[in-house]
C-alpha cells in the first residue's frame, strides 16, 4: 500500500492469555503487509461470552469500552473470525435505539477485518513470510465463514507458501463443537462434535490441522490429544503464515 | 403434547450413546444435506428468492388478523366451515365435537405437527374415534407408540431392521426386509381404512387467503385419500400459515420441498378450496378448517416474530450438528432442532426448557439454509438473554459472567489476573502442555485434554518489548 494504514491490533482475550505468540505472527504478517500496527494496552475482551449468554449490560460496557480504544484506526484487525463478527455483526445491533451511537459502531465495523480476510482484501499480501513445510487441512471456523465469508482468504494465501500442500477435509464447514460455554455446559455433545472433526483430520492424513480461530483449536487439539494423537500438529493460519511457531 | 424438553441434558447422553440411532441419524447426511445442495441450485437467483419469500412471509405476519379474515371469508365462501382454537385443548374439542355431529366412527389422518402439538390422536382415541395414521411414516411410530423425531421424516431415527420387527410383531405376518414389499404391506393394511374411514384429518402446509384454500404438500398419495374419500375432512394448522395469494405460495413451494427433502418438486401438491358441492364431483361433503393458536399470536410485533415465518422444511434440524448427534427425541416436544429449540420455548413455556436455547453453538449452519431467513441463532440469543432477565440462569453461570464482566472493564486487574491465572495453568501442564482435568470445567476435560496457556500474556510480553 502507498500510504501506510494505521491498523489497530485487538489480540482477542483468548490468544492474549493461552498463545501469545499468534498475536506477533499476525502482527509479522501484517508489518509484511505494510501497515503500521497500534495494540492499545487497555484492551481485553470484545464481550462475546457474556452476549451469547444473555447478559446485555456488560457487553453494552464492553462495546463502548472497544469504541473508545479502537474508533481512532483506519482499520481494526483481529486473528479470530468469532471477535471479528461480534464486533461487524453484533456491536451496531446492540445500539438499535441510539442512532448516534449505531452509526459510529457501524463505521467501525466496515473497518474491522478478520486477519485472512484483511491481508486478502485490504493490505493485498503479496508475499507470505511463512516457510511452513507440509501437509494441512483448513478448518471452517463457524462465525468467520457464516458471518464473514471468511473461505477463501486462508487458502488464497497458504497457496502462496510452497512448501504447502492442502487437502481438504470433508465437512470442513461443520461445527468442531466449541461453541464458547457451550463447550463445558454440554461437554459430552461438544466432545462428540470435536470427535467427529478429529476424524475428518484423522482421513485426510495430514500433518497440521490449521484455523483462524483459537476456540476451535484448542477444542480440537484437546479431543486429539485425549485420544493418544500427539503428532498432528494444531495450528493458527497466522503461525503458518508468518513463520513464527513457537512462544518467544 | 407433554413437554418433556426438562430431560434434556439427561436425553444427549442416551441419544450419544444409542449406536442404532447413530447410524441411523448417519444417512441425514447424504439424504437431507447432500440432497438439498444438489437442487437448490436449480434456483437461479436464490439469495433473492428466500429474500421474497421472507418478504411473503412477514407481509401476512405483519398484518395477521386482516389475512386471516380475509381466509375466512373465501373458506366460507366455498363452503367450508372455519373454527378458531385459542388452545390445544380447544382444538381437540373441536374436531371430538365435529366427529360427533357427523356420527364418526374412524377417522384417517395424514402428517400434521400441529395435531401432535394438540396430541390429537389421544384426544379422539380418548372420544371413542378409531384414529388411524397414514403417512408411512407416522404410522410406523403409531404401531411403536413413539413420537415422529423429526418434522419432515418422522421415523428417521430407525432403521429398516426395526420396521421389519415392528410390522411382523404387529401385523402378525411373516418378516419382510425389502423397503418396497414393507410398503406393500403398510399399503395393504391402509388401503381399507381409506375407504372405510368416516372423517379425514390433515394438516395444511399453506392457507391461501384470495381463495380460501389449504395447500397440502406430500409425497406419498395418502394426502389425497385421506382429504378427498371420506364424508367429513377436517384440516388443522397453526394461524401463521396464511399466505396472501396463490402467486405468493409458487416462490415459497419453490423453496419448500428442495429445503426439505432435496425434490425439485414432490409428488403432489393439493389444493384443496371448499367441499363437495353440485358442481364437484368428488371432495367431502363437509370441509372444516381448524385454525390453532396456541401461543402463536403473543409473538406477533415482538422480537420472536420472525420464527413465525417458518414453513416446516426441517432443513436447519438436518444441517445443525447438534441434531445430527442426538436426533429430534431429546429435544423432548414436538418441534426438534433449530426451529424447535426456539418454539418449545416460546409455545410450551421457557421455565420448562431451559436447556434448549443454549444448546447451540451459534455455528449459523440453520440460518444459512433456512428458505425464509429465520435469523436462528439471534433469535435463540433473545431467549437466553430472556432467560438471564427472568432470572431462569444458574446462580454460578451468573456469578462467572459478572467476574469476567467486571475484569474485562478493568483492565489493570484483567492484566494481574490472567498473568497469574496462565502461570498457574501453565505449571499444571507439565512437559506435554496439557490439563487432564480442570476444576469448574470438567465438562471440557471429561472428554478433552485443555491445552495449557504457554505462561505469559501477550500484552504482558508486547510491553516488554515495545520498552525494550
Amino acid at each position: 500500500m502507498e500510504n501506510k494504514v494505521r491498523v489497530g491490533f485487538f489480540v482477542t482475550c483468548l490468544v492474549d492469555s493461552m498463545r501469545p505468540h499468534i498475536g506477533f505472527a499476525a502482527i509479522r504478517l501484517l508489518e509484511a503487509a505494510g501497515c503500521e500496527i497500534v495494540v492499545p494496552a487497555q484492551q481485553t475482551c470484545c464481550g462475546q461470552p457474556g452476549y451469547n449468554s444473555g447478559e446485555r449490560k456488560s457487553t453494552v460496557s464492553m462495546a463502548l469500552k472497544f469504541l473508545s480504544e479502537f474508533e481512532e484506526f483506519d482499520y481494526v484487525v483481529l486473528p479470530s473470525g468469532s471477535c471479528a463478527g461480534m464486533i461487524r455483526v453484533h456491536y451496531p445491533e446492540l445500539f438499535r435505539g441510539d442512532p448516534e451511537l449505531q452509526q459510529r459502531f457501524t463505521s467501525l465495523a466496515k473497518r474491522t477485518y478478520e486477519l485472512t480476510d484483511f491481508l486478502v482484501n485490504v493490505a493485498k499480501l503479496e508475499n507470505v513470510p511463512g516457510n511452513f513445510k507440509g501437509t494441512l487441512t483448513y478448518h471452517d471456523s463457524c462465525s468467520g465463514l457464516r458471518e464473514l465469508d471468511v473461505y477463501n482468504q486462508p487458502r488464497a494465501l497458504l497457496a502462496k507458501l510452497p512448501g504447502v500442500k492442502i487437502y481438504e477435509m470433508v465437512e470442513s464447514t461443520t461445527c468442531c463443537g466449541f461453541g464458547g460455554t457451550f463447550s463445558v455446559k454440554y461437554g459430552e455433545l461438544s466432545t462428540r462434535m470435536a470427535e467427529n472433526k478429529c476424524q475428518h483430520i484423522a482421513a485426510a492424513g495430514v500433518d497440521a490441522i490449521v484455523g483462524g480461530d483459537l476456540g476451535c483449536l484448542l477444542n480440537i487439539e484437546g479431543r486429539l490429544r485425549r485420544t493418544g494423537d500427539h503428532s498432528t500438529q494444531v495450528l493458527h493460519i497466522a503461525e503458518v503464515l508468518s513463520g513464527l511457531d513457537k512462544d518467544k | 403434547m407433554q413437554n418433556k424438553a426438562i430431560d434434556f441434558k439427561r436425553q444427549v447422553n442416551i441419544k450419544l450413546a444409542d449406536t442404532k440411532l447413530q447410524d441411523a441419524l448417519s444417512r441425514l447426511q447424504t439424504r437431507f444435506v447432500e440432497g438439498r445442495s444438489a437442487v437448490i441450485s436449480e434456483i437461479h437467483h436464490l439469495e433473492d428468492t428466500r429474500t421474497a419469500a421472507a418478504a411473503i412471509r412477514d407481509c401476512v405476519l405483519n398484518d395477521l388478523d386482516s389475512w386471516l379474515q380475509k381466509f375466512e371469508q373465501q373458506a366460507i365462501a366455498h363452503g367450508a366451515i372455519v373454527h378458531w382454537a385459542e388452545t390445544a385443548t380447544d382444538a381437540n374439542r373441536i374436531v371430538t365435537e365435529i366427529a360427533a355431529q357427523h356420527n364418526v366412527l374412524t377417522a384417517v389422518k395424514s402428517k400434521s405437527m400441529v395435531s401432535e402439538e394438540c396430541g390429537l390422536n389421544d384426544a379422539l382415541e380418548h372420544a371413542g374415534i378409531k384414529v388411524m395414521e397414514t403417512d408411512l411414516g407416522e404410522y410406523i411410530l403409531q404401531l411403536a407408540h413413539e413420537a415422529p423425531s423429526h418434522i419432515v421424516a418422522p421415523v428417521v431415527h430407525k432403521n429398516k431392521e426395526e420396521i421389519s420387527d415392528l410390522f411382523a410383531e404387529k401385523h402378525q405376518m411373516s418378516r419382510k426386509t425389502g423397503i418396497a414389499e414393507l410398503c406393500l404391506e403398510a399399503r395393504e393394511i391402509l388401503r381399507p381404512a381409506f375407504l372405510n374411514a368416516d372423517m379425514g384429518i390433515s394438516g395444511a402446509n399453506f392457507l391461501i387467503a384470495e381463495t380460501g384454500s389449504v395447500l397440502i404438500v406430500t409425497n406419498e398419495g395418502n394426502g389425497r385419500l385421506v382429504t378427498t374419500l371420506p364424508r367429513v375432512h377436517v384440516a388443522i394448522t397453526g394461524i401463521e400459515k396464511v399466505v396472501p395469494t396463490l402467486e405468493d405460495v409458487t416462490t415459497l413451494l419453490r423453496l419448500l420441498p428442495r429445503s426439505a427433502t432435496g425434490q425439485s418438486i414432490t409428488n403432489y401438491v393439493s389444493v384443496l378450496t371448499g367441499n363437495k358441492d353440485a358442481k364437484a364431483h368428488d371432495g367431502p361433503e363437509h370441509f372444516h378448517i381448524i385454525l390453532l393458536d396456541n401461543g402463536r399470536s403473543s409473538l406477533i410485533g415482538g422480537e420472536m416474530q420472525e420464527m413465525l415465518r417458518c414453513i416446516r422444511c426441517g432443513a436447519c434440524m438436518n444441517h445443525c450438528p447438534v441434531y445430527q448427534n442426538i436426533g429430534g427425541h431429546a429435544y423432548g416436544w414436538v418441534y426438534p432442532g433449530p426451529m424447535g429449540s426456539i418454539l418449545t420455548p416460546l409455545l410450551s413455556g421457557l421455565k420448562s426448557s431451559p436447556d434448549l436455547p443454549n444448546a447451540s453453538t451459534f455455528c449459523g449452519a440453520c440460518a444459512a439454509v433456512c428458505p425464509v431467513k429465520i435469523p436462528l441463532p439471534d433469535l435463540l440469543r433473545n431467549l437466553r438473554t430472556r432467560q438471564m432477565a427472568l432470572g431462569l440462569k444458574s446462580r454460578q453461570e451468573v456469578l462467572m459472567l459478572k467476574v469476567w464482566g467486571w475484569l474485562t472493564l478493568h483492565p489493570r486487574i484483567y492484566a494481574l489476573a490472567t498473568k497469574i491465572g496462565v502461570r498457574i495453568l501453565a505449571m499444571m501442564g507439565g512437559e506435554r502442555h496439557l490439563l487432564h482435568t480442570l476444576p469448574g470445567a470438567t465438562g471440557w476435560t471429561d472428554g478433552r485434554d485443555f491445552p495449557a496457556p504457554s505462561g505469559k500474556t501477550f500484552r504482558e510480553m508486547y510491553r516488554k518489548k515495545s520498552t525494550k
